[in-house]
C-alpha cells in the first residue's frame, strides 16, 4: 500500500503575480515576456567585446598600453552589471488593488459621479481632484483598480501600473520606471563609452597594424583574417555608436530636466496651454542628482513571499532573509526542485483580506538587500 | 509576550470584520509618499479624530525622511554607483531602514491605540503604498475586555497586524 506523502510544494507569490512578466530563479529576477531582443543585446556586447579582448587588445597593450585592456573591461563590467540590474529588476510596478479596496474605490467613485447604469460603459477616463493644496488630476486605471499616481502609467506590454513609468525597453527586456531608471540610464552611458572606446582603438589597430605590414611590405594571410574581424568590430560599433549614443544624449536632456520618455512623447510639460513640469526643480544639477543618486524605493512587490498554504505549519510568511543572504541570480532556487503533491489552497483566512491575488509586499531584487522579516506575519493576516 | 499575541490574533479570530477603511494618499506635494490626514467618517464613533491625525502625520514624516533628497542620499547614490550597485547586497539602504521603523511604528501604535479599539492599521507597504488599510471589528464583548486587558503592556509582541517579528 503506497502512503500519499503530501510533501509542501512552496508556492511564492511571483507564481501568482498578474501581468505578463516572467520570473526566473524562484523570483529573484522579473523580466518581460518577449526576451528575444535582450539575448541579443547581450551577444552584442559579449561578442564584440570577446573580439576586442582577444584580439586587438592583445596587440595594443604591448605596442601602446596595459592600460587599455584594463580600462576596457571596466567599462564592460559596468555595463554588464548595469543592463542586467535594468533587466532584472521591478521598475516600480504598482501592485493591483486587492477586492476590498477595489470595491471601496468604486464605491467612492459612484458617489461622486453617480451610478452608471447596467451595461452603460462608464465615462472613458475618471478623474480625481484631490484639492488640498492643489488641484492633482489622476487617472483611473480599468485593469489595476486604481488611481495612479501622477507619473506613473499603464504598460501594456507588460500589463502593470509602473511607477514613474519611462518607457518599456525591448534591449533590455524590461520597462524602465522609477526603480531601474538610474541603472539604463548608467547603462547606455556605459555602453556609449565603451562603444566609443572600442570603435578609437580599433582604428588606431588597423592604423598601426597596417603601417607594420606596410613597413615590413606584406600583410599576411593571419593578420589579413585579424583585420576582418576588426572591421566587423568597427562595423558593429559604428551603427551601435550612432543608435545609443543618440539614446544617451537624449535621456541627459530628459535627466536634466526631471522629465520621463513617456511625458516627453505625449508633450506633458510642453506647448503654450500646458503646466511647466512641476517636478523639476529648475537647476540642471539638483534634477540629475535627483534622478540619479536619490533614494531608491525598494520593490512592493513580494515576489518571494510564500503563500499561505492548507498546513498551519507553512504560515512563517516569507522566506528566511537576512543580510548577505543574497544567492547570485545563476543559482536555482529552493522552490524550483520539490516535487510531490502539493496541497495548496489559496484560502482567505477568516476574517481578513485574501491574499490570494495580489500580493504586494515588498521584495528584494537580486542585489538588493532585504529588510528581515517585515513581512514575517503577513502571510496570516 | 504571549497574551499580547492573543490580543492580536484573539481580535482578529474573535471580532468580526465589520468593515475596511482605506486612506488613500495625498499628491498635493508631487509624488512623494504622503498619506491624506482627513479624518474618515467610519472611525468617527471608534477613535478619537486628535489620535487618527497623530497617526498618520507620524507617518507621512517618516515616509518624507526616507525620501529626503539631501546630502546623505547622494553619498549613498554616488557610493552604491561607484560599486556598480554592488555594495546593496552587504548595506541597506536607508530607504529600507526607514521603512523598518514605520514597521515597528505601526505595531506598536496597534497594540497600544488600535486594537483597544477594536481597529487594525495595516502597513501600507504590504498594500504597495497605495492605501493605509484600516480594518474595523465589531465589538463582541468577550474580544473586547480580553483585548483591552492584556494589550496595556507595551513592546511589539509577535503577530502584530502589520508583520514584523
Amino acid at each position: 500500500m503506497s502512503v500519499m506523502v503530501a510533501r509542501k510544494k512552496v508556492v511564492r507569490k511571483w507564481e501568482k503575480l498578474p501581468g505578463r512578466n516572467t520570473f526566473c530563479c524562484d523570483g529573484r529576477i522579473m523580466m518581460a515576456r518577449q526576451k528575444g531582443i535582450f539575448y541579443l543585446t547581450l551577444f552584442l556586447i559579449l561578442g564584440t567585446c570577446a573580439l576586442f579582448f582577444a584580439f586587438e587588445c592583445r596587440y595594443l597593450a604591448v605596442q601602446l598600453s596595459p592600460a587599455i585592456p584594463v580600462f576596457a573591461a571596466v567599462l564592460f563590467l559596468f555595463a554588464m552589471a548595469t543592463l542586467l540590474r535594468t533587466s532584472f529588476s521591478d521598475p516600480g510596478v504598482i501592485p493591483r488593488a486587492l477586492p476590498d479596496e477595489a470595491a471601496f474605490i468604486e464605491m467612492e467613485i459612484e458617489a461622486t459621479n453617480g451610478t452608471v447604469p447596467q451595461g452603460q460603459r462608464p465615462p472613458p477616463r475618471i478623474k480625481n481632484f484631490q484639492i488640498n493644496n492643489q488641484i492633482v488630476k489622476l487617472k483611473y486605471c480599468y485593469t489595476c483598480k486604481i488611481f495612479r499616481p501622477p507619473r506613473a502609467s499603464h504598460c501594456s506590454i507588460c500589463d502593470n501600473c509602473v511607477e514613474r513609468f519611462d518607457h518599456h525597453c525591448p534591449w533590455v527586456g524590461n520597462c524602465v520606471g522609477k526603480r531601474n531608471y538610474r541603472y539604463f540610464y548608467l547603462f547606455i552611458l556605459s555602453l556609449s563609452l565603451l562603444t566609443i572606446y572600442i570603435f578609437t582603438f580599433n582604428i588606431v589597430y588597423i592604423a598601426l597594424s597596417k603601417a607594420v605590414a606596410g613597413g615590413l611590405g606584406l600583410l599576411s594571410g593571419h593578420s589579413q583574417s585579424l583585420t576582418v574581424l576588426t572591421v566587423l568590430e568597427v562595423l558593429i560599433c559604428f551603427f551601435t555608436l550612432w543608435s545609443v549614443v543618440g539614446l544617451t544624449g537624449f535621456h541627459t536632456f530628459l535627466v536634466a530636466l526631471n522629465q520621463t520618455t513617456n511625458e516627453d512623447i505625449k508633450g506633458s510639460w510642453t506647448g503654450k496651454n500646458r503646466v511647466q513640469n512641476p517636478y523639476s526643480h529648475g537647476n540642471i544639477v539638483k534634477n540629475c542628482c535627483e534622478v540619479l543618486c536619490g533614494p531608491l524605493p525598494p520593490s512592493v512587490l513580494d515576489r518571494r513571499g510564500i503563500l499561505q498554504q492548507e498546513e498551519s505549519t507553512a504560515q512563517e510568511g516569507s522566506c528566511p532573509r537576512g543580510p548577505g543572504t543574497q544567492e547570485p541570480p545563476a543559482m536555482q532556487g529552493p522552490g524550483q526542485a520539490q516535487e510531490g503533491h502539493s496541497v495548496l489552497s489559496l484560502q482567505v483566512p477568516v476574517p481578513t483580506v485574501s491574499n490570494a491575488e495580489m500580493p504586494e509586499e515588498k521584495q528584494r531584487t537580486p542585489g538588493e538587500l532585504p529588510v528581515p522579516s517585515l513581512d514575517a506575519g503577513r502571510a496570516e493576516l | 509576550p504571549l497574551p499580547q499575541v492573543h490580543s492580536l490574533q484573539e481580535l482578529r479570530r474573535s471580532a468580526s470584520l465589520a468593515t475596511k477603511v482605506f486612506v488613500q494618499r495625498d499628491y498635493s506635494d508631487g509624488t512623494t509618499c504622503q498619506f491624506q490626514t482627513k479624518f474618515p467618517p467610519e472611525l468617527e464613533s471608534r477613535i478619537e479624530r486628535q489620535l487618527f491625525e497623530e497617526t498618520v502625520k507620524t507617518l507621512n514624516g517618516f515616509y518624507a525622511e526616507a525620501e529626503k533628497i539631501g546630502g546623505s542620499s547622494y553619498l549613498e547614490g554616488c557610493l552604491a554607483c561607484a560599486t556598480a550597485y554592488f555594495i546593496f547586497l552587504c548595506m541597506e539602504t536607508h530607504y529600507e531602514k526607514v521603512l523598518k521603523k514605520i514597521s515597528k511604528y505601526i505595531q506598536d501604535q496597534n497594540e497600544k491605540i488600535y486594537a483597544p479599539r477594536g481597529l487594525l492599521l495595516t502597513d501600507p507597504l504590504e498594500r504597495g503604498m497605495r492605501v493605509i488599510e484600516i480594518s474595523i471589528y465589531e465589538d463582541r464583548c468577550s474580544s473586547g475586555s480580553s483585548s483591552s486587558g492584556s494589550s496595556s503592556s507595551s513592546s511589539g509582541g509577535g503577530g502584530g497586524g502589520a508583520g514584523g517579528r
